[in-house]
């Protein structure tokens, strides 16, 4: 009666995500007055998963799982489940699990509910608020079936910390061919830098730059914050950027703690898929620039005059609170 | 090869979005319908199978009435044929399966959807129908291509792309990347003229399990005003001492 949360992994180790999972997971387990099980995948450190309310750890270990496979990983997690007897089944916003999510709604028949923001409002009957039209709305959904399949939005819940004692189980799901008819033959991964889906803070830049020569200070100033670039639809549509870099209701969402617009008006589009991040900076010569209006902080002023400048003040920033 | 376009009708992406009825309804007064643009995307690269492979593309949609115009627009883009279930759709269960069935009875060999609709969000109608047909899945798709029954797919993963190879039949999550944005076409007198001999067929809905309830909406709390800063050590401070973001 568990209830299942997935924690994805990626070379052995825990995402960010997955204790924000975990720690959602914890939430449903107390409204449901029981426990937390998860599912991890070729993952090594899985006591980590003890602080984050999760009671007992099902670890699959496979050579055929080191990449990931939509149909394959839901079938590991369906199986988990009913074994589990898991009436809920939690699980993140990642590309990778949004794949996989609906394999696992239709095989265990459940309700999927993705983009939750919150924790469930009522258990019975079951109701959780997610985001909609693209964060210009947000909905409370009532699940009606039995078993449910919960999607996380990144960042909205956060990671809290619940020490439990933990039991590790070996688990091996037989899986067979039928789950291996989509395969993987290449994967083309930027290595070592944060990723829009992952980071705390994204740096993204728009036609303000004037063109692709300019992201050279773009760059220099996500790489002192740790940050993933991305841009405005135009940037990516003109070549400027990788399509995978454009941010918006189109799009990548971002949900990030802060989220840096350079020389981006603030269409409704772009500001649809951005809204989610928690602290929003705005540079923009333009003072009636719209993106204004849905900032928490601004500059008004030349992008190549002042970003330079930022990148050095987070320097020296850096340099004395290291 | 034959192709199902599922096609989603969503409000415009400029619209600005209110809830009536005691904010239990999607407010549709004065908003402008269109194509889901990750159905766009999708129905343009079945042109492409159409002209240069010679596939049959049909364009389905669960919906009542009001959606014939943006189905009429895929006709006039080139689809050749179009299927209505006429049903309000509630949630994707019910579409997905109410899509499947149409799927079992037209032999389909490739299902294009999007990603996600931009309205409701679900991002999972392509995955649930996938499955309840035992069909081959691919999401995020940002390229596309077939020999036989031979399929070499792209797919957007989270800091790149993953190479990807199966088999029809198939369903995709498509989404911007399987055209380039210049490819998206507009509908010529001549489309809009040959539109209309086609056929838009109309069907009743099979009984379906509504898996969710959306029973209420709101809207974001307003935003604060922006504070407004000279200089960058103001704004590192403020990061840092107010925001507590670095
Ligand atoms: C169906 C549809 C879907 C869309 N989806 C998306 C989406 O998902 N994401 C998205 O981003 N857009 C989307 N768009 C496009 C959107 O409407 C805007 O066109 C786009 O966001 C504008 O990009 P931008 O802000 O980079 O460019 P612009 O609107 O050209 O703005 C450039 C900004 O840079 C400023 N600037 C110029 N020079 C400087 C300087 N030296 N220093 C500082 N600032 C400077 C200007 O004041 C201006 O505000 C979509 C449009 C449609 C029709
Ligand atoms: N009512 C519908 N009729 C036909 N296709 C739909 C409908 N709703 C969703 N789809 C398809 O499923 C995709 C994903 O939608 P969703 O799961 O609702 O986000 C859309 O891009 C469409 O291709």
């Amino acid at each position: 009666m568990s209830v299942l949360v997935y924690t994805e992994s990626e070379n052995g180790k825990f995402k960010k995500n997955a204790l924000e999972v975990a720690s959602y997971a914890h939430a449903v387990a107390e409204l449901l007055g029981t426990t937390v099980t998860a599912v991890a995948i070729n993952a090594s450190n899985e006591e980590t998963l003890g602080h984050y309310g999760v009671s007992k750890v099902l670890t699959i270990t496979d050579d055929k799982l080191t990449t990931f496979n939509a149909k394959a990983f839901a079938h590991c997690i369906v199986e988990a489940a009913k074994k589990e007897g898991a009436k809920v089944v939690v699980v993140s916003s990642s590309t990778d699990t949004k794949f996989l999510a609906p394999i696992l709604a239709a095989d265990l028949g459940a309700g999927y509910v993705p983009n939750i923001v919150a924790k469930p409002e009522g258990k019975n009957p079951f109701i959780v608020k997610r985001t909609a039209f693209s964060n210009k709305g947000f909905a409370h959904t009532q699940i009606n079936t039995e078993i449910k399949v919960l999607g996380i939005s990144n960042n909205a819940f956060g990671t809290v910390e619940h020490k439990m004692p933990l039991t590790i189980e070996a688990y091996s799901p037989a899986l067979d061919e039928a789950d291996f008819m989509v395969r993987s033959s290449e994967v083309d991964k930027v290595v070592g830098k944060a990723t829009i889906a992952d980071a705390d803070i994204v740096v993204s830049a728009g036609r303000g730059l004037k063109g692709p020569e300019n992201w050279g200070m773009i760059e220099a100033l996500a790489d002192v914050l740790g940050a993933a670039t991305a841009c405005s639809k135009p940037v990516s549509d003109l070549g400027w950027r990788p399509h995978g870099e454009h941010v918006g209701q189109t799009g990548k969402p971002v949900a990030s703690n802060l989220y840096i617009a350079i020389g981006i008006s603030g269409a409704i589009q772009h500001l649809a898929g951005v809204s989610s991040s928690k602290t929003k900076v705005v540079i923009n010569n333009d003072p009636e620039a719209p993106f204004f209006k849905a900032a928490d902080y601004g500059i008004v002023g030349d992008a190549f005059e002042i970003v330079p400048k930022l990148t050095e003040k987070l320097k020296e920033f850096k340099a004395q609170n290291a | 090869m034959k192709i199902l376009v599922c096609l989603s009708n969503v409000p415009d992406t400029t619209s600005k979005i209110n809830f009536t009825d005691g904010d239990t309804k999607f407010d549709a007064n004065g908003v402008q319908f269109v194509i889901n643009p990750n159905d766009e995307f999708g129905l343009t690269r079945a042109m492409w199978f159409k002209e240069k492979q010679g596939a049959s593309v049909h364009v389905a949609t669960v919906g009542d009435a009001s959606v014939e115009p943006t189905m009429r627009k895929a006709l006039a883009i080139g689809a050749d044929e179009g299927i209505r279930v006429n049903t309000v759709p509630t949630d994707g269960f019910f579409v997905a399966q109410q899509l499947a069935e149409i799927v079992k009875k037209g032999g389909y060999d490739l299902i294009i959807a999007g990603r996600e609709s931009i309205d409701y969000n679900g991002g999972m109608v392509p995955g649930l129908l996938a499955t309840m047909l035992n069909m081959n899945f691919v999401n995020t798709c940002i390229g596309l291509e077939i020999e036989g029954d031979k399929v070499t797919a792209l797919r957007e993963i989270d800091g790149g792309k993953e190479k990807i190879a199966t088999t029809l039949p198939l369903v995709i999550g498509g989404q911007k990347g399987l055209v380039e944005e210049s490819d998206l076409r507009i509908p010529n007198m001549r489309g809009i003229m040959m539109s209309r001999q086609k056929q838009l067929n109309v069907i009743e809905p099979i009984a379906g399990i509504q898996a969710t309830t959306d029973i209420k909406f709101d809207k974001p709390a307003p935003k604060g005003s922006v504070k407004l800063v000279e200089t960058v050590a103001e704004l590192v401070d403020l990061l840092h001492n107010e925001a507590k973001v670095i």
